[in-house]
């Protein structure tokens, strides 16, 4: 294939973000050059499958985002397993690593976010790791593969990815401890009570919490590899295996190579612009819109950079679109307990009202302001959260049925009839539904 | 696309919407093995919900706006360009729930033996759905939707 020097539309990211733009701009253009960039080798995958890669044996070609002709398909031209190093607005190109420069009308910077590393001493171990990508999981999988016996484990950070790679290391018969700084895992996405749950499913499968502390540095008995982890109080744990899974940051150096404005990360309006004309930024990268807070910041999940590229896609191709705006929003499974939560789970201060109910082993909390859902945490049955979230979403006033939200036979028909009536389709021949709300009554004729 | 309403004016709850839906997701064809005999029991797509004399009958709507193919962290659903059908690949479905988490019916359920999701299909094999033709009171009906007259608004709105 002759080497892409000029594109339309130029995508960095080859992940939920950068293929939500690609499939945008296709509904819009079906013939304008698409050209798509990875640092990574792989067509696009599921990056939350990593642990399933992980945990057993799952080929990659199950973790795919999209079928496999889906690039030749809608003639998306792909660069992958190589690095970008640089934006030019005033020019429109994009330089490589290897030196080559490529054209764009427009750009999306769907770069997505990198582990953050700590400065620590004892980082460049041997049997120290990091978990966002598919060749951590495979790195991670070949150390494993190494030993006869059974292997320890440090999990620094008991976040998502901390608690994701947990699973995968259990699976694999791993003896895992977590490194929690704060009080409990899961802190900015669970509250207290649902975080306790899913500590209870962890501790059920022998993995051992330690909130409240912090990681100084590796320790290495044998050159060049990891031996364990000192604690702030002095403890040192012994472990075959580090994972640094303390958070993920936006990738700036790409918008900060081309002057691009940047806070926490690639500041963008509601289109998905970013402070450069023809250059978008959207997903785990990008600071976009949160429909909870009102304001801008990043909600690093996949179905908001899935949706903040799609808008991008839109744009980019003249279709004017805003972006609705996302929140923090997350499906978890660990260890066989499902918990959704969105939005604020922890209120931030007394001017936010919160319900709770507990029965049957099943935990619904919701968290309102002024009458309108600010967020909430369902923990053991997750069924009709999506009722929640929507009217979270539309700003709807739920004050009038509040309590109905969190009870066992919440529901549709729990709304007031106008809110579910907007909810369902309709028929094309709408007679054929009845809706006067007086049934038509035949006179009672006495005995 | 041809979809499912419910007439809710003449839906009494009587659930027979669900029992069904689960007889067709059943091995057996049996109603009462299908309820007693199997384990785990079939998965009804169909739920009633009810509110005092409201009973609404409710199952994926296949919106054109499909917010479940687009949140879905696997790319297990997908849309059918042809029949306009949104389907789970069981296959590809790791059962994480992002799909009922933005539903805004909340229809997608999590199948716990399988720990994948399942949803309603409108019973591709069958000339309507078998909720529709078991419905006593015609309280469902099976007909073309209508049209979508908002026009591009849709992605603003979601």
């Amino acid at each position: 294939m002759p080497a892409v020097n000029q594109v339309k539309y130029l995508i960095i990211g080859n992940s939920a973000g950068g293929i939500g733009a690609a499939e945008a701009i296709r509904e819009v253009d079906r013939v304008g050059a698409i050209a798509i960039v990875s640092d990574e080798p792989y067509p696009a995958y599921s990056r939350p499958l990593i642990s399933e890669y992980l945990a057993h044996p799952y080929p990659v070609e199950k973790m795919l985002y999209r079928k496999p002709d889906f690039y030749e398909k809608n003639k998306i031209k792909t660069i992958l397993g190589e690095k970008s190093v640089g934006v030019k607005p005033s020019e429109h190109t994009l330089k490589l690593e290897s030196g080559r420069l490529i054209k764009w009308q427009k750009l999306l910077l769907a770069t997505g976010g990198a582990p953050i590393i700590p400065s620590m001493e004892g980082m460049q171990l041997k049997g120290v790791f990091t978990y966002n990508k598919l060749d951590d999981a495979k790195a991670i999988d070949e150390f494993l593969n190494k030993y006869r016996r059974t292997v320890k484990a440090v999990v620094i950070g008991g976040g998502l990815i901390g608690v994701s790679v947990t699973e995968a290391l259990v699976k694999r018969g791993v003896e895992v401890t977590i490194i929690e700084m704060k009080d409990y895992i899961l802190n900015t996405i669970l509250d207290t009570e649902a975080s306790a749950l899913e500590a209870d499913a962890l501790s059920h499968v022998g993995v051992n919490i330690i909130t409240g502390h912090t990681a100084t540095k590796m320790n290495s008995h044998i050159a060049g590899e990891v031996s364990g982890v000192a604690l702030d109080d002095g403890r040192a744990l012994p472990a075959d295996m580090v994972i640094i899974a303390i958070g993920v940051r936006p990738r700036l150096d790409l918008a900060t190579s081309g002057k691009i404005k940047t806070n926490r990360g690639i500041v963008v309006d509601r289109t998905m612009a970013t402070s450069s004309a023809d250059i978008y930024a959207c997903g785990d990268a990008a600071e976009a819109y949160d429909f909870v807070l009102g304001e801008n910041r990043p909600t690093p999940v996949w179905p908001n950079a899935y949706e903040g590229g799609r808008v991008a896609g839109l744009n980019m191709a003249g279709k004017k679109t805003e972006y609705a705006g996302g929140t923090a929003m997350n499906a978890l499974k660990y260890f066989g307990l499902n918990i959704v939560s969105a939005g604020l789970v922890n209120p931030p201060d007394n001017t936010y009202e919160t319900i709770i109910a507990r029965h049957n082993g099943v935990y619904r909390k919701v968290i309102l302001k002024k009458g309108k859902l600010a967020g909430f945490a369902f923990a053991g049955d997750i069924e009709k959260s999506g009722i929640i979230y929507n009217l979270m979403k539309d700003g709807i006033n739920v004050n009038d049925y509040k309590q109905a939200l969190v009870a066992d036979d919440f529901g549709l028909a729990s709304l007031p009839e106008a809110a579910w009536r907007a909810k369902l389709a309709k028929p094309s021949a709408s007679a054929v539904l009845i809706t006067t709300t007086e049934p038509p009554e035949e006179p009672i004729i006495g005995d | 696309m041809k979809k499912v309403f419910v007439n809710e004016q003449v839906c009494m709850g009587c659930h027979l919407c669900e029992v069904y839906c689960l007889l067709k997701h059943a091995k057996t064809k049996d109603l009462v093995k299908a309820y007693k005999k199997e384990s785990p029991r079939a998965l009804s797509r169909i739920r009633v919900d009810e509110s005092g004399i409201v009973s609404l009958s409710v199952r994926c709507e296949h919106c054109a706006d499909e917010p479940c193919v687009r949140a879905c962290l696997t790319g297990a659903l997908t849309r059918d360009p042809a029949t306009s059908l949104v389907t789970v690949d069981e296959e590809r479905c790791i059962g994480c729930g992002t799909c009922s988490l933005v539903c805004p019916l909340g229809v997608p359920k999590l199948d716990k033996s399988l720990k994948k999701m399942v949803k309603c299909d409108l019973c591709q094999d069958e000339e309507i759905p078998v909720c529709v033709a078991n419905c006593p009171n015609e309280a469902l009906v099976y007909m073309e939707e209508e049209a979508d007259v908002s026009g591009v608004a849709r992605d603003a709105r979601r």
